[in-house]
């Protein structure tokens, strides 16, 4: 039985296979719609995110199959403080696959060790984010044609941006993917990925703070949320929320044919007025997240369709 | 001089940096054990200038080599049997340890879930990195030797 922690656990063929199947569903959505009739998804939200849980819920009703599950700690008996072995251990007895988030780094690999049913990690505090990097790559994909020889600038929250974290593990393992990473001073990318990830690869890299500085290189820009929700003081939270504004005017900068994502949601980050734009792909990207949860739902029950 | 007589049976950790030996002592669980044990201090050495070493006169499969090679890889382990060294013991890095090291992130699952165990998994051997197996937390021994 497989379970998906990290983008890693997937090999590039595996990413690539999931990739095309998540394609085909695109083009034959009727293919798919009894696939998993029967099955149960079971959705395990310790913390709320309306976006990520609709998203599983559509991926399995798109594919025929049934949901269940909480969406808050408050409403698990996580409150009754039972563990998250014990919870994954029951919920393997009523459902077929379980999507789990977490705001404590690690949760869903504690339920994957117990569970007698497939865990995919829905996101697990400021560490990983799996389903959101397999969206991105998709996105990326199928609107630019490869995974590879491209420059790709992550702006925002790049420090306990666990989107961008993953992302950057992801495409490390194409071809000439450079990065330039911008982001104010005290949100610059954790030393680990910095270090361990980046300068171990020998990717190439650079950090700016200004957003405009990177435009024109790029070929693809992924925005991100400053987090109120990572941040343990208020304070620095308000000082910095508002640090980057994609407006009009800077996507004039950028080269015709460059890609806007973003995890979503979006608070001030992107103005509205960039929504317009031919290159602002951020809401195809939630169309292709749904696509990608079907593939991997499909892969990780080992259901096939001809 | 300071004497200390020898042992019958057990162990001498031999080359511990100065100044780790109690942390050892603890780790190692030695006083737990029913047995003698000989921490001396700052010992004068050739190699190293000052050096702590532990002596234990107790059967040799009592030793954690694991938690040993976590702590420091670069110590001796002399194992006597009959007043003689009989074999002297490699240590190395453990690609995993259990329980000997907490994980500092609060945001980590280990902080919350109980019995859970503290596990860390070797990462970069050359650097001597280890990181939570739940929360990727980097750990970097304090008394790796540059």
């Amino acid at each position: 039985m497989r379970h998906l922690m990290s983008p890693l656990d997937l090999s590039v063929e595996e990413v690539s296979d999931l990739l095309d199947l998540a394609n085909d569903i695109e083009k034959h959505p009727d293919k798919y719609a009894h696939a998993c009739e029967g099955k149960k998804l079971a959705t395990c939200f310790y913390e709320p995110s309306t976006r990520t849980r609709l998203s599983f819920e559509a991926a399995m009703l798109n594919l025929g199959g049934s949901v269940l599950g909480f969406h808050s700690a408050d409403s698990s008996s996580a409150t009754k403080g039972e563990s998250v072995s014990d919870t994954i251990r029951v919920i393997s007895c009523y459902a077929d696959i379980c999507a789990m988030r977490h705001p404590k780094e690690g949760a869903p690999l504690v339920a994957s060790e117990k569970s007698l049913i497939p865990v995919i990690n829905a996101g697990d505090g400021g560490h990983q984010h799996p389903t959101q990097t397999l969206a991105d790559l998709l996105t990326i994909r199928s609107l630019k044609g490869r995974l590879d020889n491209l420059t790709i600038g992550l702006c925002g929250d790049l420090k306990f941006g666990r989107t961008v974290h993953s992302l950057i593990n992801a495409l490390i393992r194409y071809n000439n993917v450079k990065f330039v990473l911008i982001s104010p001073e005290e949100l610059r990318i954790p030393d680990y990925i910095r270090e361990d990830v980046l300068r171990a690869n020998n990717i190439e890299f650079e950090e700016v703070e200004r957003l405009e500085d990177a435009m024109p290189q790029l070929d693809v820009l992924y925005m991100t949320r400053v987090q109120k929700e990572r941040f343990f003081n208020e304070e620095d939270y308000i000082r910095l929320k508002d640090f980057y504004i994609l407006t009009k005017a800077k996507m004039d900068l950028a080269k015709k044919d460059m890609l806007v994502l973003h995890p979503l949601p979006r608070v001030n980050e992107i103005s509205v007025e960039v929504d317009d734009d031919p290159r602002a792909v951020y809401f195809k990207q939630a169309q292709y997240a749904v696509y990608v949860r079907m593939a991997l739902i499909l892969t990780l029950l080992g259901i096939k369709v001809d | 001089m300071l004497n200390i007589s020898g042992i019958n049976e057990g162990f001498v950790l031999d080359h511990i940096q100065a100044g780790m030996s109690l942390r050892i002592y603890h780790d190692l669980k030695l006083d737990e054990l029913d047995c003698t044990v000989a921490i001396i201090k700052n010992a004068k050495s050739n190699k190293m200038g000052k050096k702590d070493i532990i002596k234990v006169e107790c059967p040799i499969e009592s030793l954690d080599l694991d938690i040993l090679g976590f702590i420091d890889h670069n110590i001796t382990v002399n194992v006597i049997k009959g007043d003689k060294i009989v074999e002297k013991k490699e240590l190395h890095l453990p690609k995993q340890v259990k329980n000997v090291i907490k994980c500092k992130n609060p945001r980590c699952i280990t902080s919350i879930e109980q019995e859970l165990d503290q596990i860390f998994i070797l990462a970069d051997p050359a650097k001597e990195v280890y990181r939570c197996k739940y929360c990727e937390e980097k750990y970097i021994n304090p008394a790796r030797r540059k």
